[in-house]
């Protein structure tokens, strides 16, 4: 019988990090969460760069210069694999809601290929920016 | 009719404490979904976008959010991105924050902080588009 004594606190909660043995398909929904947080400042920093761009020539160079550097660069690279990740996770997410892809066997391989996908879509638009002088 | 089936399942205690669920959980799906449906093209041209920018310069820049095309796919992606995000960082902050004051307060931060984005965006893209960037 489910508990309901306890109040607010008694009700159920997500399965937190300490009680998941590690496999694939829970390594993806974490990272699938931590790829979110990422995203959530990317879209801080896309507001910012047109608030930059309105601002003028300054804040446009403090922008471009900020974003530019090492750190700046390595913050664009991992959400540049936040957002493939995000897209590979959101098509087999859609194919969930749609009651397919659930069987251990196929969660385990769409979860490794969202990751590899994401992998290989960074390694191409960092090389494709490397090509075009982007960085 | 329906309001009676669902108070069916409820226990009295339950019922008395009016803590069942807030009724928005299809209304938040449906959000969650079609604005990621949107942002897989939006997102990927905003790659493509960002690459030919960041090889370009703030003339280049401002030349490119005068176009029309680009401001409007620009203004899509920063708002269905922050719809987006604004959902899915609740959930996260309703499924790990317990405590009640703290647990409101980021919900409405996560709030204010997606709302003051998208006009600041969407007023520097149009001050941009509109006037020039200067």
């Amino acid at each position: 019988m489910t508990d309901t004594s306890r109040g607010l606190s008694g009700r159920p909660m997500s399965p937190h990090l300490q009680v998941w043995r590690w496999h694939i398909t829970m390594a993806c929904s974490i990272l699938h969460r931590a790829c979110v947080i990422g995203l959530y400042a990317g879209a801080v920093l896309l507001a910012l760069w047109a608030l930059a761009l309105a601002s003028g020539h300054e804040s446009y160079a403090l922008y471009t210069g900020v974003m530019g550097s090492l750190l700046g660069k390595l913050v664009l690279l991992g959400l540049t694999f936040a957002l493939f990740f995000n897209i590979a996770y959101a098509i087999r997410q859609t194919f969930w809601d749609a009651g397919v892809g659930f069987a251990p066997k196929t969660a385990d391989l769409t979860g490794a290929a969202a990751i590899a996908f994401a992998v290989v879509a960074t390694a191409v638009t960092w090389v494709i920016a490397a090509a075009t002088g982007a960085l | 009719m329906a309001e009676l089936n669902s108070e069916r399942f409820r226990t009295p205690l339950s019922r008395a404490r009016g803590t069942g669920a807030a009724r928005h959980g299809v209304s938040h799906f449906m959000t969650e979904r079609v604005s990621g449906i949107a942002l897989i093209p939006l997102s990927l041209w905003g790659v493509f976008a960002g690459l030919k920018l960041a090889a370009g310069d703030f003339e280049g820049a401002a030349v490119w959010l005068s176009s029309p095309l680009n401001a409007v796919l620009l203004g899509l992606l920063l708002i269905a991105a922050l719809i987006h995000l604004q959902g899915a960082v609740q959930v996260v902050i309703e499924d790990y924050i317990h405590k009640f004051t703290t647990k409101s307060a980021l919900v409405i931060l996560n709030i204010f902080v997606c709302v003051l984005s998208g006009f600041l965006g969407i007023f520097s893209i149009l001050k941009v588009a509109l006037t020039g960037a200067f």
